[in-house]
């Protein structure tokens, strides 16, 4: 009995309470820039794409619903041919997000990707690239590499000594 | 069996192993680098540290490198102990210093040896702050590519390369931490078993460039096993596919037959499964549109097959046992011929009725590599069978290192001291061909002689080991002399080892072949008798006894169908014959995965399914049937396996179409019970039904991904999995997830080891026989102990016509093979056609090299360059066989030579 009673005045006392309730979509809500919604491939300082075809999201991705092709440009430079991503599967677990060794993949403040038709949420690369670094800038991920693909010669990165001369004997 | 204590728990182990290898065959998890089961201890990355106690009460311990130790009674060691641990985790630490942040586009990633390792020696976070060594590439050819900065300097690679495969061209050059591992300049590898860095390779400094491609991580690959289609051999692979496509094709070790290693043409000869060229549709021609569906075929193809007409079968040595059995049923024994020449349908016999006959033992490539004295009777095993060539070369490394260790107590695996001790000296091998060949570099005994010669002196060698097989009359000296040195050696040796073949279209040197093996056959001495031949399956056509084709051509009326399974005629007989063939063929049925010039030729044309889409069984070189299974169902068209074809022809036959379907394993029973000689094939595989605990295996890893996207462009709802209802593999991950049976592994995977390296987890013992047994049924066994009857009709020496040259096929690994030849990289490596000869010849000629000259033979014109062969003997003209674009000439035969007129004018 007494436990009802003090139910109904908690309840009471919420009238008196600021509202949680907001009034959308008339009313926005402000979402911090880690919530994470929509999927997008960023681009990195140089205007490059930067997926590289690495597959770690979509091995990631615990309901499988990240499917793309790497292919290579002419300098050796992996990119994705294809990159899609099926969003009425996607439970924005941000898992491929973390998984990214490049800052590729990002979830991004925004969630109101609503349809009528379910096909309409297979997104593929041009629905997914955006022209911006995203949430974190100045990151190229071929200047920290190994690889020479166009971006930096062999040995011109900041963590690289220059190549091997195989026919130098000094010590 | 000696116990020793690993971490305080007695185990029973088997002697003379080093620690490492009896570590790992326990199951435990020990990281190494620079030991490979096929390539023996070298003790350089010191990764495989354990604590090597002195007795039970010693805390203390010492590290040793578990490599280079051997198993000892009572020995006390530890894996786990801390200060082991700790010096694992350092080395691969210091390894990583210079190791590129490339994971991400290295193609290693996700089946690396590296990546496994240190994962397992848990080191994560890089502490070193300093630069990253660099290097500068090579470009290496079509098949590999290059990424020196990712080399932990292990040095597997030379040492597979250099000291396994005998190829000259990679080395280790510079000094200390500057060490490189490629070329002298860049250029293409010249070993044709280049392509087993891509695995030897603990990490991405060697990639397959195919694969690059059309890129896609092991974890992504549907995958089942397979059988090599490129030669007669039957390596096991592994095929992979994404997206419709065939990726890559992984070694799938086999014990017995090609253990750890694949050649060029096996590995990278796949991309015919995805060319453009497939047929996909069934088409009736001369009727508009021509490409039908499934119901207009059978409606068609009921009118031709049931109007009481004779239907002419021809099998084909590159489909399965049960494609041919099945098109045996369809037209009748009677009516079932091959697509070979008169010629190579009757060698094909003669080596089958040998093999058959059980006089003596046809060798696995495992037991080859065991043999003391090997003798190479006029076939060319470097282009013909590489893999067989590379067991030759390891029979005769391990008969060297054999006779060098039995002064002293080294074990067999001290890689390093071995080959200290042994130096340059070699095992037996007397290599006898036309012309030089790699194997002449690591033969005590070379000849260079006509295809009756290397007879000849086959049976001089069988001579003179059995004295009551007849001599040989007017031997010539230098024959005399080869033949009395082999036959010393022959008799010297344990376990002597002959291979011939029919590539040089000599039934002679078969016989030969045959003598010598049977007279060795005697008391503890086991010779071993080892035929190659020239397609997948030409063993099945052998032991069915197939006529040629040849054979038929009279039989052919109006009122005749011809059913051609799954081959080109135009690759077995020359244009003007097969043409002469083609035009009596007035209902031409062809079955077959790819458009060529017999496929132009059809009334009727059905598209069958390549290794890739089917289920089938060949049989290799030395009887072993092997199952090959689906590895993926095509989505577009209607390409069906043959023996699936008809079956349904069968029912349109006998209209009993009552829906029953059959698979392999039926239709091998049937053949059991039809042709008693394949017996025990039906054991080849399990039946459908198989389950362990209620599940089928699983084609796709359990982190497979993409499963609910890859064909959402298509449409948003995910298809119901697709069922096989031919195989008790499944075509997704859910399955059962752990070890299935040897012949069902579809990718080698074990926890904490991504890479292929997982093998050994798979084994009895590392490096042995796979758990349960090395797959493949053996259909040759050897049945007796010494032959009853020899073949004594030693060829007499007929003068060669004036001015005529014998025709005869030079083999070339990358392009004598119809299906690899598909593929853009080993096209880049076909040679060009020429026309060889003999230097003397060509001097007689007054001909100079590179220049067109002409062949005619059996009527038939021939222009190609010349090219000087130094080792051929006079009186033979060489022409490579089977390159894409060449005609087929009749081998064997006796060809003129003029010096071109036309095209001279450079």
């Amino acid at each position: 009995m007494i436990s009802h009673i003090r139910t109904m005045w908690l309840v009471f006392l919420h009238l008196f309470h600021k509202k949680a309730t907001i009034q959308y979509p008339e009313e926005k809500i402000r979402l911090r820039p880690r919530y994470k919604g929509r999927i997008v491939l960023t681009k990195d300082p140089d205007g490059g794409e930067r997926c590289v075809g690495c597959y770690l999201c979509a091995a990631a991705c615990p309901v499988d619903c990240i499917a793309l092709q790497a292919t290579e440009d002419e300098h050796g430079r992996r990119y994705p041919e294809f990159f899609r991503i099926n969003f009425s599967r996607c439970i924005f677990c941000g898992y491929c997000e973390e998984a990214c060794p490049t800052y590729a993949i990002q979830l991004i403040p925004d969630f109101e990707m609503a349809e009528f038709k379910r096909q309409n949420l297979v997104f593929e690369k041009e629905d997914l690239l955006i022209d911006s670094q995203g949430k974190y800038p100045g990151y190229n991920f071929y200047k920290a590499a190994g690889v020479n693909i166009g971006v930096k010669e062999k040995g011109a990165g900041d963590q690289e000594e220059r190549p091997v001369d195989i026919h130098d004997l000094l010590p | 069996m000696p116990t020793i204590y690993i971490d305080n728990k007695p185990y029973e182990v088997k002697a003379g192993k080093n620690l490492l290898e009896t570590c790992l065959t326990l199951g435990l998890d020990l990281p190494y680098f620079c030991w490979h089961p096929a390539l023996g201890s070298v003790g350089a990355c010191r990764q495989c540290a354990i604590t090597l106690f002195k007795d039970k009460e010693d805390t203390q311990g010492r590290i040793v490198m578990s490599c280079m130790e051997p198993v000892k009674e009572g020995a006390c060691i530890s894996v786990s102990n801390a200060t082991a641990k700790a010096f694992r985790g350092q080395v691969i630490e210091w390894l990583m210093t210079n190791h590129p942040h490339d994971c991400p586009v290295c193609d290693e990633g996700g089946c690396c040896h590296l990546q496994d390792m240190t994962v397992m020696t848990g080191h994560n976070y890089r502490r070193y702050q300093y630069k990253k060594r660099t290097y500068l590439n090579q470009y290496l050819g079509p098949l590999l590519n290059h990424e020196m900065n990712r080399c932990i300097q292990c040095y597997r690679c030379v040492r597979f390369y250099k000291d396994y495969a005998g190829g000259e061209d990679l080395n280790v050059f510079a000094a200390h931490h500057h060490v490189y591992f490629g070329r002298e300049k860049d250029g293409i590898l010249q070993s044709p078993f280049s392509g087993n860095l891509v695995e030897v390779c603990p990490t991405g400094v060697f990639t397959d460039k195919t694969l690059k491609q059309h890129y896609t991580r092991k974890w992504d690959l549907t995958a089942a096993p397979s059988v090599c289609q490129h030669c007669s051999l039957g390596c096991n692979t592994t095929a992979g596919e994404r997206y419709g496509k065939i990726r890559s094709i992984t070694n799938r070790y086999n014990g017995a037959v090609n253990g750890y290693f694949l050649c060029d043409r096996g590995r990278f000869g796949y991309e015919f499964v995805n060319d453009e060229n497939r047929i996909t549709q069934p088409l009736i021609r001369n009727r508009v549109p021509e490409a039908v569906d499934e119901q207009s075929l059978m409606d068609h193809l009921k009118l031709l097959l049931t109007q009481s007409r004779t239907l002419i079968g021809i099998g084909s040595s590159r489909a399965s046992v049960e494609s041919n059995f099945a098109l045996r049923q369809l037209v009748g024994s009677e009516n079932f011929y091959q697509g070979v020449s008169l010629d190579e349908a009757a060698l094909g016999k003669l080596i089958a009725s040998i093999l058959q006959s059980g006089a003596v033992h046809t060798p696995s490539l495992k037991e080859m590599e065991q043999a003391d004295a090997v003798l190479v009777l006029g076939e060319d095993i470097w282009n013909t069978a590489p893999i067989m060539a590379l067991s030759v070369r390891q029979a005769v490394m391990n008969s060297a290192a054999a006779n060098a260790l039995q002064q002293t107590s080294i074990a067999g695996w001290h890689d390093a001291a071995v080959r200290e001790l042994v130096q340059d000296n070699k095992g037996f091998l007397a290599n006898a061909g036309l012309t030089a060949s790699p194997l002449d570099d690591i033969s005590t005994c070379t000849l260079h002689a006509t295809p009756h010669d290397i007879a000849v002196m086959g049976f001089a060698i069988a001579h003179a080991i059995h004295p009551g097989l007849p001599e040989v009359p007017q031997l010539n000296n230098e024959l005399a002399a080869k033949a009395a040195q082999i036959a010393k050696a022959l008799q010297q040796a344990k376990r002597p080892l002959i291979i011939s073949g029919p590539s040089c279209y000599n039934e002679a040197m078969i016989k030969a072949a045959f003598d010598i093996a049977g007279a060795l056959n005697t008391g503890e001495r086991k010779a071993m008798l080892s035929y190659v031949l020239p397609a997948c399956n030409s063993m099945t056509l052998a032991m069915m006894q197939a006529p040629s084709f040849e054979k038929s051509i009279d039989r052919i009326n109006d009122n005749t169908v011809v059913i051609i399974l799954e081959q080109d005629l135009y690759r077995s007989i020359p244009p003007a014959k097969a043409n002469a063939f083609f035009n009596r063929c007035k209902n031409l049925i062809v079955l077959d995965s790819l458009h060529n010039g017999t496929t132009e030729k059809a009334q009727v044309l059905i598209p069958a399914a390549t290794m890739a889409e089917a289920d089938g069984t060949l049989i290799n070189n030395e009887g072993r049937a092997q199952r090959y299974y689906q590895v993926f169902v095509p989505t577009t068209g209607m390409v069906k396996e043959s023996w699936k074809w008809f079956w349904q022809m069968r029912s349109l036959q006998t209209s009993s179409g009552n829906g029953l379907e059959l698979h392999p394993n039926d239709w091998l029973t049937k053949l059991e019970k039809t042709l008693p000689q394949f017996n025990g094939i039906s054991r080849v595989s399990y039946p459908p039904e198989f389950r362990i605990h209620g599940q089928a295996i699983p084609r796709e890893p359990h982190r497979y991904s993409g499963r609910t996207a890859m064909l959402a462009n298509l449409a948003v709802s995910e298809p119901k999995p697709l069922q096989d209802n031919d195989s008790p593999l499944s075509f997704t991950m859910e399955g059962y997830p752990n070890r299935p049976p040897a012949s069902l592994i579809p990718f080698f995977w074990a926890p904490g080891w991504n890479s292929i390296q997982s093998v050994n987890k798979y084994q009895q013992e590392t490096g042995g026989a796979l758990s349960g047994g090395d797959p493949g049924i053996r259909l040759l066994e050897q049945k007796t102990g010494t032959p009853t009857a020899y073949f004594t009709d030693i060829p007499e020496a007929l003068p060669a016509p004036r001015n005529k040259w014998l025709l005869l096929p030079a083999y070339h690994i990358f392009g004598s093979d119809e299906l690899s030849a598909y593929s853009a990289a080993i096209r880049e490596l076909c040679p060009e056609p020429y026309i060889g000869l003999s230097t003397q010849d060509t001097a007689e000629l007054g001909i100079t090299d590179g220049k067109n000259i002409t062949l005619v033979a059996e009527g038939e014109e021939y222009t190609y360059p010349l090219k000087i062969q130094e080792h051929l003997c006079n009186g033979i003209v060489l022409l490579p066989a089977g390159l894409p674009g060449m005609p087929a000439l009749t081998w064997g035969s006796w060809a003129t030579i003029a010096p071109s007129l036309k095209n001279n004018a450079v």
